[in-house]
């Protein structure tokens, strides 16, 4: 009988060491880019730190339970005994010195991932810039350079960053590349940014990551990680559509539809981004450009309304 | 005539509602025929629905609580068994549109009805006696609180069966919320059945404020005053705080809807963030609201099991009311990927971490507790120790989530979920069965079922470990919340562990009921009764009352000696009770029954059930209903009797001699 049981719990065992095997080929385990690589880190720095103190806790409040149950009448009793400066001093101290510690990696860490600020690569390389589109229930992404558009597939040269410029022409949304790092909301009548790099070619998954409604299951798209001279084929192969991406047909991709296959469009008008954030302000866009050195320009310096018209 | 209501709205094409509501109905019907063939409804009415006495009142909120919890996790294993089917093509056999109600009315009802209620519960029961006191402050608005609690979760559960549930997540964020996205009712039943609801909890709040600050016993000062009514009157604190906050954000989003303004919408000057600070700024307190008084709960059940006073008293105090304090301070790490400055961002994610310095130091204090002590391991202890193991490690991934560099890419994933899971069924469940197992004798008399106490404990423990922790891996793998279906193949066994783990959990539920269930059987055996009021030779003021207590709670109003005060008294040869021979007692004053609440309720309901579907003659009969309840209520002047002394002396003395028999043994 025990042994069967025995048995059955090694089995179990052996099924939960491949599950976990499994679970390491995904995910933000397994980072494709700079800013992943950052994240995966701080996840595991601040993990070790605070299982420093975690572990003993759990053994301990185990450990006291059983050591001093009422059976075992060797263990010492002391029933008035409820108060220990030492003992204080060390319970406040230990959670306080950890808290310290992340407190500065937070710090540190929310000024180098701050999904504003342009990463490192871009002092030597020109980003990509894409403007991104959450709509019912598929992504949009516009090249302004390029002046095309593709709805649910998001092509990028490796080693090259992106900059994201984010909204939404509906609810709340949430844009999220999840083997390359930062998420960030998308929401109507206003922009949100977002540095991404992918470092090694490949196809990685996109999604929504804040509910949008009935069709947000299927609100997929497919980050494809390219080399330069195939990210240039690619460019011309949407420039090839047949496609436009302009106000009649801006009209009937708006309407909300669920699994979109990939959409491809070789022109987009060039305000476009721009008309579909201004609808919500009266047509006032706020453009918030970076600066030479990294810098974010304040709100109010970069102010630079235009009408639209 | 009837506004937009019609046969439409009833969904009888939906087979599981279908089967839902023939299965209410005939559990319904039982129900009322058996209190009818046993002749119950003038006791239930007399003795129960309009009593404002605060052990009845508890009784009823743990009973609604229980019945939520049912409802809940029903909606709960629905979504684990959809998930387990919806992958790979499979649309498993919840469409969106009924799943996305599902998990709305999950997180609201658990939330709302099933931990609110249970904590009000456990403050209506324990808070007047532990300060020795013979009633809350305004008994009336006790008895009113619960109708309108009850209320807000009877309008939830209509929308099953008329109509529809809200599809936009617990928290309704707009856009999503809107009419223009959400043209339904869903929206509408959400925001009545809380903004009803909501009244009950902040005068809950309101009431036990004022009891605490002015009823406790003479001597009672605020460093005397027992762990568990400290964190009630910190949730009081935060109640009365933070609810408001609340129904104002529901109300503006109501008049968004209802009168077409922009404070939330996409255009017309809205905007959608003001709102995620608004429900924020409550929500966040809210989790400390419930987590409190289980710390409360903790606090007493640990010392009572361990032969020994709670370590560091002075320090849990101080703990207790900087968590309170802190608990304003973080709302933003809900949404740190709106596009907050860096520094915005930091000062909300260390300021969540302070957070989890004071409440490392409660874990410690029961420790060290336990330490040196003589621990016996009754049931609440089971859950006392599983307690600190699971809340442990929610604290550590809660300290994760805190860091808004992690947050990033762990904000609305199922790591996400896991983490609230894991502080809210190991800290605030637990910590509420925990109480319920250890006051439960005080409350009834005779004791609960002690070996179905610790199997339930074992099914949610391990049930919790099963059903959570795939859930923090396929986080990590990018799996975000509320997916109805998936394709990732990697994903999927994981969450098939997560179904076994709901259905530990069921058994666990399972066995709470037959626990219920052989504990009242058994209630009159000898070995199950509580003859001497003072089970587990407690500490405070509750336990040196009869189980369960006197309407009074006290002939003579005990004077406070030290913190434990009847722990004091018991050893100092002090007579808690002032019994014994020759004692004069005094007639006592106590309040009225009264109807007015129920009425209130009911009117409550008509109201915002006529607002739901926008039968607006209906909604003015409900709102000039309430307010004529109160003008007759405000104008009744037969609101309080006495109970003549020789009564109190009648029933003094037959515990007295009980008690004489009890020690005789």
């Amino acid at each position: 009988m025990k042994n069967k049981l025995l048995a059955r719990m090694a089995r179990l065992g052996g099924l939960s060491s491949a599950l976990l095997l499994a679970g390491c080929d995904a995910g933000v385990f397994d980072p494709k880019g700079p800013v992943g690589e950052e994240i995966k880190s701080l996840i595991v720095t601040s993990s070790i730190a605070m299982l420093i103190v975690v572990v003993p806790t759990i053994l301990l409040s185990v450990l006291f339970a059983w050591h001093y149950r009422q059976s075992n009448t060797s263990a010492e009793y002391l029933p008035k005994w409820c108060h220990s400066n030492k003992i204080e001093v060390v319970i406040w101290g230990i959670p306080v010195l950890i808290i310290i510690f992340l407190a500065t990696i937070t710090y540190k860490t929310c000024h180098s991932l701050d999904p504003y600020r342009p990463l490192e690569a871009q002092a030597t390389t020109k980003p990509v810039e894409v403007e991104v589109v959450a709509l019912d229930w598929k992504w949009l992404f516009i090249y302004p350079e390029e002046g095309i558009a593709t709805v649910n597939q998001l092509a990028m040269p490796v080693n090259t960053p992106v900059h994201f410029v984010i909204t939404s022409d509906s609810v709340m949304n949430s844009f999220f590349i999840p083997r390359l790092g930062s998420m960030i909301y998308a929401m109507a009548g206003m922009q949100t940014q977002l540095h991404l790099m992918a470092s090694e070619p490949g196809q990685y998954q996109g999604l929504s990551a804040n509910f949008s409604g009935e069709g947000f299951s299927d609100m997929k798209f497919v980050a494809l990680a390219m080399n330069a001279e195939e990210y240039r084929d690619w460019v011309e192969k949407v420039k090839a559509s047949s496609d436009q991406l302009n106000k009649e047909t801006y009209e009937q991709l708006l309407k909300p539809s669920v699994k979109n296959p990939y959409a491809f469009y070789a022109h987009v008008e060039p305000d476009m981004f721009d008309s579909i954030v201004g609808k919500y302000n009266n047509g006032m866009v706020m453009h918030k450009k970076v600066a030479p050195d990294g810098r974010m320009e304040s709100a109010m310096s970069g102010m630079n309304m235009k009408e639209q018209d | 005539m009837l506004g937009k209501l019609s046969l439409s709205a009833i969904p009888i094409h939906v087979p599981i509602l279908v089967g839902t509501f023939a299965g209410v109905a005939v559990v319904g019907l039982a129900v009322l025929g058996l209190i009818t063939y046993f002749g119950k409804w003038g006791y239930l009415w007399k003795e129960w629905f309009t009593s404002v006495d605060h052990k009845r009142l508890a009784v009823m909120y743990i009973v609604l609580a229980l019945v939520a919890l049912f409802r809940g996790f029903a909606d709960a294993i629905m979504m684990r068994s959809q998930q387990a089917l919806a992958f790979n093509g499979s649309p498993g056999y919840l469409p969106p549109e009924h799943y996305d109600q599902i998990f709305s009315a999950h997180g609201t009802i658990m939330i709302f009805f099933l931990a609110m209620a249970f904590m009000t519960g456990l403050f209506n029961f324990i808070v007047p006696l532990q300060i020795g006191a013979r009633d809350v402050a305004f008994p009336f608005l006790n008895n009113l609180s619960f109708w309108m609690t009850a209320v807000g979760f009877i309008l939830v559960n209509v929308s099953l069966f008329i109509g529809e549930f809200s599809q936009c997540g617990w928290l309704a964020y707009p856009p999503l919320s809107e009419k223009q996205f959400s043209p339904g009712v869903g929206v509408d039943y959400y925001i009545l059945a809380l903004q009803i609801a909501g009244v009950g909890t902040l005068l809950t709040g309101v009431n036990f404020f004022v009891t605490i600050v002015k009823m406790r016993a003479p001597g009672m000062s605020w460093m005397r005053l027992p762990v568990f009514t400290w964190t009630a009157f910190c949730s009081s604190i935060l109640i009365m705080v933070s609810f408001p906050v609340l129904t104002v954000a529901l109300a503006l989003l109501g008049l968004d809807r209802y009168l077409g303004m922009h404070f939330f919408t996409n255009d017309g000057g809205g905007n959608q963030m003001l709102y995620l600070n608004l429900i924020w700024a409550w929500g966040h307190p809210e989790v400390y609201i419930l987590i409190l008084p289980a710390f409360g709960v903790f606090s007493e059940v640990v010392p009572a099991f361990s032969g020994k006073p709670l370590f560091g008293y002075a320090t849990m105090v101080y703990a207790t009311c900087s968590i309170m304090i802190l608990s304003f301070l973080v709302w933003v790490h809900h949404f740190f990927t709106m596009g907050a400055g860096p520094d915005v961002n930091a000062f909300f994610g260390i300021a969540t971490m302070v957070i989890s310095i004071p409440t490392g130091v409660k874990l410690f204090n029961w420790m060290f507790t336990m330490y040196k002590g003589r621990v016996q391991f009754h049931a609440c202890m089971y859950w006392a120790v599983g307690f600190m193991v699971v809340f442990t490690i929610g604290g550590m991934t809660g300290v994760m989530l805190a860091i808004p560099g992690a947050d990033f890419v762990l904000h609305n994933s199922l790591f996400l979920i896991a983490h609230f899971h894991n502080v809210i069924i190991g800290g605030v469940y637990f910590g509420y069965i925990c109480g319920m197992n250890f006051w439960f004798p005080k409350v009834m008399g005779f004791k609960l079922n002690e070996s179905w106490g610790i199997a339930a404990f074992w099914f949610w423990f391990f049930g919790f470990f099963f059903a959570f922790t795939p859930l923090y891996v396929v986080g990590f793998m990018g799996m975000t919340r509320r997916l109805n279906h998936y394709d990732n193949p990697n994903w999927y066994p994981w969450i098939l562990v997560a179904m076994f783990g709901a259905v530990l959990v069921l058994l666990g539920i399972v066995c709470q009921l037959t626990q219920l269930y052989v504990s009242i059987r058994d209630r009159n055996l000898p070995e199950n009764r509580d003859l001497t009021g003072d089970l587990w030779n407690g500490r405070t003021l509750e336990w040196s009352t009869s189980s369960p207590p006197p309407v009074y709670n006290f002939a003579i109003v005990p004077h406070v000696h030290e913190l434990d005060a009847y722990m004091h008294d018991k050893e100092h040869g002090i007579n808690t009770r002032g019994a014994g021979e020759g004692v004069q007692y005094a007639p006592i004053h106590m309040p009225r029954n009264t109807a007015a609440g129920l009425s209130a309720g009911i009117f409550a309901f008509v109201l915002g059930f006529a607002a739901i579907w926008y039968i607006w003659w209906l909604a003015v009969i409900g709102l000039v209903g309430i307010i004529a309840t109160v003008i007759i209520r405000s104008a009744d002047k037969d609101i309080d009797y006495y109970i003549p002394a020789e009564e109190v002396a009648r029933t003094e003395q037959e515990y007295s001699r009980q008690l004489m028999a009890q020690a005789a043994e």
